[in-house]
């Protein structure tokens, strides 16, 4: 098997609600690219993603249940797994 | 096999020459001319002179392109449901062997469509 | 103190389980009548779980959520008459191809569901088909409520459901839907969650839907990512129940891998209307058909297809051809639909200078050379006044019903594509080999296919004549033929006081 990851990506809408959302990815994913398209945010990395409970809260200013994500959600890449403290993309 | 499906499947055929009133379908396209983007659906009479069919039906669609009025008919290269084929003109489609849902193409050398881009 | 919470895990494991029980006074496979016909072998339902362990509570209340900021956005569009923001009002034959052509298959895919979340005999798997079943529904009501402001201003936007059930290009979507709904329940989702769901929403609502906002319709794009994020969650499902499925027991490997070739190629043909909205009928597109196709099938559909390789599972068959078809298809549809546009129940209209700019540059390999030059006849036609609508009814292909416009694109791209099978002593031809092998290994299925160009033949159309044919469609005149000249640009122009042409750039 080859090292090379394929991409996982999470794309939200481009809005006020999914800003703290977006920089928390920035935070917690520093290989992960985001790209600006119209309406929309994409957020692409190799292999993993994960979204973390505890720093959208920081930038958040309040609690945040991890399945508010879905408000914004518009699509996604990879197998999911969420709980009380994450939500996480991978291809394993 | 069988079809996997749920219940309700009855054993209908929805394109049997017998719902066609007397015709049956003919299929015509003409290669190298794709501003016909697909072949064209005809119902005729299996009686129908082919003559009738190049000149009359044929003729109803293809004659927007201006190539028509200039095919040499007797240079035309006939295609019936793969093989090639040469039409008894005053026979009819059934002597000519096209049948039900046949499909016919022609081509038609020294036409090579708009511009000679086989449009 | 209050009590404290309990996690996801535990919250999902008590309201998705054990709401079933074993029947006692009826024989289990008489409750469940449609869950093994198919072949599928399930030897325990617990082991299915749904990744995002999403219980009824908070479905309603993240539901009911994203209902109040979608319908914000409806009214605010509407109180500011948002449809004279719109990049030109040719843009909205894509939308009348929307309503007619897709939000039906949400309502399809709203029965399917609902069917399933009675009759598989797992209850975790029923609960998150009963949530589909919701959501789909939803997706048919906020497109109709969003779409039917529009209705307001211009033509054919009043019955699509009617439409669907007759039109002949909207038999393409019917027959796709109607081949899944009829299969067993695994089919069905099989064919809904990979097919529908992870390769066609994902690039009618993800690229298609960015070039809504790009052109300025921001109810539609609303509505469209809506959807989505409740379309992600069905992807995932689903692909979960074609693991689970494969977990479950080997033979039904061989299954599974047939129905995703079967559907991969059914949802891949019912794209090629979707192509032609992405590059000819939004007015300027931010991202090109085959860019779509490369970042959201070559890319993402082959990082899930190595990840299920684990189970045996192979890329779908043709995936290679569908791929090299992305250079084609949108021109080849968008050709047909201008020759036919008399029988259209949206404006057909010519890519414009600036439009096929743009194609030359997003298709070099193909644009310039196959297809701009039958644009360029047609506007020169135009022109002189000499442009007419074809007059004959083309043929279609006995699977995915749409006219047999597809090209031999790996030998000779200016050469139909025609394939042909005997059944029963009769001929059925076809656009491809993957329709073929559809019909071949379920003939007695497809030649029951209702081909409208045959049913008008069949005298079952309301006439035979082209007149009498659109007015059983239910197409007024206002509805058909060109956008230049029609009352939609005719209102357009009245507003913004100018766009003779058809604005694209
Ligand atoms: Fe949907
Ligand atoms: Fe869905
Ligand atoms: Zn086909």
């Amino acid at each position: 098997m080859s090292d090379k990851k394929n991409t996982v990506f999470l794309i939200l809408q481009d809005n006020d609600d999914a800003r703290p959302i977006i920089e928390s990815v920035e935070q917690d994913n520093p290989e992960a690219t985001i790209q600006y398209q119209p309406g929309m945010v994409r957020m692409e990395a190799a292999g993993r993603l994960v979204v973390n409970r505890e720093t959208v809260e920081e930038n958040l200013g309040r609690e945040w249940d991890v399945q508010e994500l879905h408000l914004n959600l518009i699509s996604l890449a990879g197998n999911v797994d969420e709980d009380d403290e994450k939500f996480e993309l991978a291809w394993n | 096999m069988a079809v996997i499906a749920k219940d309700g499947y009855i054993d209908l055929v929805r394109d049997r020459v017998e719902n066609f009133h007397g015709n049956q379908l003919v299929y015509v396209g003409w290669d190298d001319h794709l501003l016909f983007s697909a072949a064209q659906a005809f119902p005729l009479p299996p009686e129908m002179p082919f003559q009738t069919l190049v000149s009359e039906v044929m003729a109803s669609v293809f004659n927007d392109h201006p190539d028509f009025q200039k095919i040499d008919w007797e240079r035309a290269e006939w295609v019936l449901d793969g093989e090639s084929f040469s039409p008894a003109m005053e026979a009819s489609l059934k002597e000519n062997g096209i049948g039900h849902k046949s499909l016919i193409r022609f081509k038609t050398p020294g036409l090579k469509g708009i511009n000679g881009l086989r449009l | 103190m209050p009590a404290k919470k309990l996690n996801l895990r535990k919250r999902y494991g008590l309201l998705t389980r054990g709401m079933g029980w074993e029947t006692t006074h009826q024989k289990m496979d008489d409750v469940f009548p449609y869950d093994s016909f198919e072949g599928i072998k399930i030897t325990d339902w617990d082991k299915w779980e749904d990744p995002f362990r999403l219980t009824m509570d908070a479905y309603w209340k993240f539901q009911a959520e994203k209902e109040k900021k979608l319908y914000a956005v409806i009214d605010s569009f509407a109180q500011n008459n948002g449809q004279t923001n719109l990049a030109d009002a040719s843009y909205l034959s894509a939308i009348k191809l929307f309503i007619t052509g897709v939000t039906p298959i949400e309502y399809a895919a709203h029965r399917g569901f609902a069917h399933l979340g009675r009759h598989f005999r797992g209850d975790g798997a029923r609960i998150a088909c009963q949530m589909q079943a919701i959501d789909e529904l939803r997706h048919q009501q906020t497109q109709v409520h969003t779409i039917s402001h529009y209705n307001k201003h211009f033509n054919g936007l009043h019955d699509p459901f009617h439409q669907f059930d007759r039109v002949w290009y909207l038999s393409v979507p019917k027959s796709f839907s109607e081949d899944a709904l009829s299969s067993g329940p695994f089919e069905f989702i099989t064919s809904i969650s990979f097919a529908f769901e992870y390769v066609l929403t994902n690039l009618l609502f993800v690229p298609f839907m960015s070039g809504a906002a790009y052109n300025g319709d921001m109810a539609t794009v609303t509505f469209g990512f809506s959807a989505q994020s409740d379309e992600s969650r069905h992807m995932t499902l689903g692909l979960e129940i074609i693991k689970f499925m494969l977990e479950q027991h080997e033979d039904n490997l061989p299954i599974v891998q047939r129905w995703m070739d079967k559907h991969f190629w059914r949802a891949y043909r019912l794209l090629a209307l979707v192509a032609a909205m992405q590059d000819y009928m939004l007015t300027n597109s931010p991202m090109s058909w085959k860019e779509a196709w490369d970042v959201y099938f070559v890319e993402n559909g082959g990082a899930l297809f190595e990840d299920l390789s684990r189970y045996g599972l192979k890329m779908p068959k043709y995936h290679e051809l569908a791929t090299a078809e992305a250079d084609h298809i949108s021109h080849q549809i968008w050709s047909v639909f201008c020759s036919l546009g008399n029988a259209t129940g949206f404006h057909t209209f010519l890519p414009t200078e600036e439009k096929m700019a743009w194609l030359s540059e997003k298709y070099p390999d193909t644009f310039d050379q196959y297809y701009r030059p039958r644009f360029e006849y047609w506007h020169q036609q135009q022109k002189d006044g000499t442009f007419e609508f074809q007059k004959g009814l083309p043929q279609l292909c006995q699977v995915c019903q749409i006219p047999m416009v597809f090209t031999e694109v790996q030998t000779d791209p200016m050469q139909i594509s025609y394939r042909v099978t005997e059944h029963g002593g009769d001929k059925y031809h076809f656009c491809s080999d993957g329709c073929k092998d559809i019909f071949e290994h379920e003939p007695e299925k497809y030649v029951q296919a209702w081909l409208p160009v045959h049913q008008i033949y069949q005298g079952n159309c309301g006439g035979p004549t082209l007149p009498e044919v659109l007015e059983w469609y239910k197409f007024t005149p206002e509805d058909i033929g060109n956008y230049i000249g029609s009352q939609d640009h005719a209102r357009w122009q009245e507003w913004t006081g100018e766009d003779k042409e058809v604005k694209q750039a």
